[in-house]
């Protein structure tokens, strides 16, 4: 037993840990998903994280020694960023024919997002810096954590909002789109890339292969839309 | 290998995004300028078909890369839980309001036009 624990304590002090960890909770989610007939509840970044986390919490492993292993998932968030590029490549001509659609429904769903976001917050009173962490909590992570330092908002809290958006698009916006009706899949896809960045169009991608590219559609033009005028906005107030 | 060199490109790009950024001084992050760059450069096969192979793994495990900050989420539970419920409450409502608006908007735009 003293062995066991001395080896846990080792293994859990090195990189392997997290990455590992990481990648095995996720596989195991997945599957599950899958089994569930991808069940909007059964999401599997959820699952994935609520275990970690309390994976963590029993091991009593901090944090920053989870994440010296994670890191080299998080790093991949960058060139996929980068990656988004391809569908919107691929789906050039159909994005040109479209294009007045396509920008007027990102631009009033993100504005819609944004605004109702620090509006209900500070209907709520919550203070200056939250709601400037807020505004953009629908773009994907890493973007949101550099347009929140540019407007003054705390960049690991709008990481923290980012992700949650994304969580709740993912898991609940079937149930929302089933409700309004008559919504085909290209406009589903669209609409959870807009509003809740890549965990949205994650959800979309494995759902249908036409929500798919419209999410990674989505969020390219999200990107781009909110990474240029939500400095611009913020500047005004 | 294909989705290899496709790595490479996407690294590429977004190097040359945060070395732009950094030089130019510009508002966008990196990785933004780095999916402008490699929009242009797709144009060319030699690019497109490594960078279809990297993009469609990377992209099909999309939310996998989100799991770190997740746990993240929980290592700032306090400043989270001190406005709780709403917070919760602004996160929620204002998710389903751009949802809708946003699926709506399209479907409008896209029946007017055939």
């Amino acid at each position: 037993m003293q062995d066991f624990v001395q080896l846990w304590v080792y293994l859990s002090a090195t990189p392997l840990f997290g990455l590992t960890a990481t990648l095995a909770v996720y596989v195991l989610a997945r599957a599950l998903y899958a089994r569930l007939d991808h069940a909007p509840w059964a999401n599997p970044v959820l699952w994935t994280v609520l275990t970690l986390a309390l994976l963590l919490t029993l091991s009593g492993t901090p944090y920053p020694t989870y994440f010296s292993g994670a890191q080299f998932i998080h790093f991949l968030l960058g060139p996929a960023v980068v990656a988004l590029a391809w569908p919107l490549w691929q789906r050039g001509a159909e994005l040109r024919q479209r294009a007045g659609a396509i920008v007027l429904a990102a631009l009033a769903g993100g504005a819609a997002a944004s605004g109702s976001a620090v509006a209900i917050g500070w209907a709520l009173g919550l203070p200056p810096e939250l709601l400037r962490s807020l505004a953009p909590k629908s773009v994907t992570a890493p973007v949101a954590m550099g347009i929140a330092e540019q407007i003054g908002g705390i960049p690991a809290l709008a990481a923290v909002f980012a992700v949650l958006t994304g969580l709740v698009g993912a898991v609940s916006a079937k149930y929302l789109f089933d409700g309004i009706g008559n919504l085909p899949p290209a406009v589903r896809g669209f609409a959870l890339g807009t509003a809740s960045h890549g965990l949205g169009a994650a959800r979309a991608i494995q759902v249908d292969p036409d929500a798919g590219a419209y999410a990674g559609l989505a969020l390219g033009v999200q990107l781009l839309l909110s990474a240029l005028l939500m400095p611009l906005i913020a500047h005004w107030f | 290998m294909d989705a290899l060199s496709g790595l490479a490109w996407l690294l590429l790009c977004q190097s040359a995004g945060e070395a732009a950024a950094r030089l130019l001084h510009l508002r966008l992050p990196g990785p933004v300028i780095g999916l402008l760059i490699l929009l242009v450069l797709l144009r060319w096969t030699l690019v497109r078909k490594p960078v279809e192979a990297a993009a469609d793994a990377l992209l099909a495990h999309l939310s996998l890369l989100f799991v770190p900050v997740g746990v993240g989420v929980m290592t700032h539970m306090g400043l989270v839980s001190q406005y709780g419920i709403r917070l919760l409450v602004a996160l929620v409502l204002s998710t389903w309001i751009g949802l809708a608006v946003t699926a709506v908007v399209l479907r409008a735009m896209l029946r007017g036009k055939t």
